[in-house]
């Protein structure tokens, strides 16, 4: 059997050590202010507590494809947000190693008015790159998208599957030292659905780490060595993908 | 290969969170590594409004004078304001002011709303959409200068060397929009509506400032209080006393302007990369 766990060999890229993640939300929702004003007023907005992650300590290696399962509002979206630093741990130590980079909703951030060229740039400015990096993608970029003359149009004139191509191209020219795949990919036609699967796979050749995070338990078995489980913001398996995967499997039945 | 106890420090980019600093020092260092991204967002916001239309430019500098236009028929006939030099020439001098806070805090606010939704995917700093407003806004300002020269040029309104000074209060300007514009932000991610309430607010904030009627017909049990308590007031007189009136400012007034921007400026930075931790949940 192939010890899976045993680190001593890996190079680790991503820990997390006893991390909690707890904020505090109005017990109701509020959808606008006045709404809320009033019931400040009446003494009435209570704020309850809650515990996204609850204590969690795990080690992600360099070069593997890790996966995330769990049932929704489990601790997935979190744990990516520390990890992509757009979150601080309340209590605990998260440390990444490397350029973390999302396959973005395809084209989000786009706008209808820039043309395909100034939405690359932009976008790639988001993901933190300088013009001069960008200027060196450019043209794989627009090669990879296939939309050849339409570089130049506003994108308002793309088609819908254009405007998704334009979108993953830049996302996954970026080169991430950790990918991070939240979403199987249903971009276009099935031909470059195939060639983005094999530049994931280029990628992960490369030397990248992935972090993947479905419901698809197949897909994370078929993909990923090792997994966690997370439950309610806790760690419930950790370890072998297919042991993981199974412990969930039997625990919704 | 060797197990990796501690993280050796690498030269390529490297995260831990616990050797972060204080959020607002942290965030201007964040803002310099990410000053392409302000560039990009300025960039597009520019074009984007200069695209959609022909007419993009000219209406930068059409709006104001057509609301100049309508407000010298009302009330330099109706009320007679006295505005020493030209009327049109003062109310412009005010407005082209007036829009730019007006736009910029508003710009700041939409901007990052839509960038919620890259927000809890990506870093990126949280106070670069409103920076790109605010960098938008003096570009706009830039082109509505023109009209407003021009204004003054026909209306015979004597230039004097002091137009050229006009950046200093527009930096003034610049730095308390900059923080209007990040605080209604904040509220804004936690209530939509809030960006309604917002348009009437400062509508009425406008009345409230001398911006289309001198300051002499306030009464003067009022005026203190009006003038005493409202900053735009003073980046408002500051512009004019450059542009439309030809004058240095008063040391005071400077002054007074200054350390408003300073001190709130420097408050709302720092509050709002404190809550700015928090946006990833809300937005």
């Amino acid at each position: 059997m192939v010890e899976i766990d045993s680190a001593d060999e890996k190079e680790e890229i991503i820990r997390l050590e006893n991390v909690s993640v707890r904020y505090s939300a109005p017990s109701e929702r509020f959808n606008t202010f006045k709404e809320y004003a009033i019931r400040y007023l009446q003494g009435k907005v209570r704020h309850e507590v809650f515990l996204a992650l609850h204590d969690v300590s795990l080690s992600v290696y360099k070069n593997e494809i890790f996966g995330i399962i769990g049932n929704n509002g489990a601790g997935k979206s979190t744990m990516l947000k520390l990890i992509a630093r757009v979150l601080r741990p309340s209590s605990g130590r998260v440390w990444v190693k490397g350029r973390v980079a999302p396959l973005l909703e395809l084209g989000a951030g786009f706008h209808p008015e820039l043309s395909g060229r100034e939405n690359i740039y932009l976008n790639g400015a988001m993901l933190g790159f300088t013009r001069k990096e960008m200027d060196q993608k450019f043209a794989s970029i627009v090669e990879f998208s296939e939309v050849g003359d339409f570089i130049e149009a506003p994108l308002r004139t793309y088609s819908s599957g254009m405007w998704a191509r334009l979108g993953f191209s830049v996302a996954i020219d970026v080169n991430p030292d950790i990918l991070i795949l939240d979403e199987i990919l249903s971009v276009g036609d099935e031909s470059f659905q195939r060639k983005c699967l094999n530049r994931i796979d280029q990628i992960i050749k490369g030397n990248a780490t992935i972090l993947f995070v479905s419901h698809n338990m197949a897909l994370v078995e078929q993909m990923c060595q090792r997994a966690v489980w997370l439950d309610h913001g806790v760690v419930k398996a950790i370890g072998d993908a297919r042991e993981v995967v199974d412990a969930y499997r039997r625990s919704q039945t | 290969m060797k197990t990796v106890s501690a993280p050796a420090r690498s030269k390529s980019v490297y995260y831990d969170s616990a050797v972060a600093g204080n959020p607002a020092l942290e965030e201007l260092r964040e803002v310099w590594n990410y000053r392409n991204l302000i560039y990009q967002l300025t960039r597009r916001d520019v074009l984007s409004r200069y695209k959609r239309s022909v007419l993009g430019v000219a209406w930068t500098m059409l709006n104001p004078l057509g609301m100049m236009l309508v407000l010298t028929i009302a009330f330099s006939q109706v009320f007679r304001f006295d505005t020493e030099l030209s009327y049109p020439a003062y109310v412009l001098s005010g407005l082209v002011v007036w829009n730019f806070f007006s736009q910029t805090t508003t710009a700041a606010m939409v901007n990052l709303v839509w960038g919620g939704g890259l927000l809890h995917r990506i870093y990126v700093p949280r106070t670069s959409f409103a920076l790109a407003a605010i960098l938008t806004g003096v570009v706009n300002l830039l082109f509505a200068m023109i009209p407003l020269l021009l204004v003054m040029l026909i209306t015979r309104v004597p230039f004097s060397f002091t137009i050229l000074l006009f950046p200093v209060p527009l930096l003034l300007l610049a730095a308390f929009a900059l923080r209007v514009g990040l605080m209604i932000s904040t509220f804004a991610v936690y209530f939509p509506d809030v960006s309604e309430m917002y348009a009437i607010a400062i509508l009425g904030w406008m009345y409230l400032t001398p911006v289309i009627y001198p300051e002499s017909i306030l009464p003067d049990a009022y005026r203190s209080l009006i003038t005493g308590l409202n900053p735009m007031y003073y980046m408002v007189k500051l512009f004019r006393t450059v542009v439309y009136f030809g004058q240095l400012p008063a040391p005071s007034d400077l002054l007074v302007a200054a350390l408003i921007s300073l001190v709130f400026l420097t408050a709302g930075w720092i509050i709002f990369t404190r809550k700015a931790g928090e946006f990833s949940y809300r937005i």
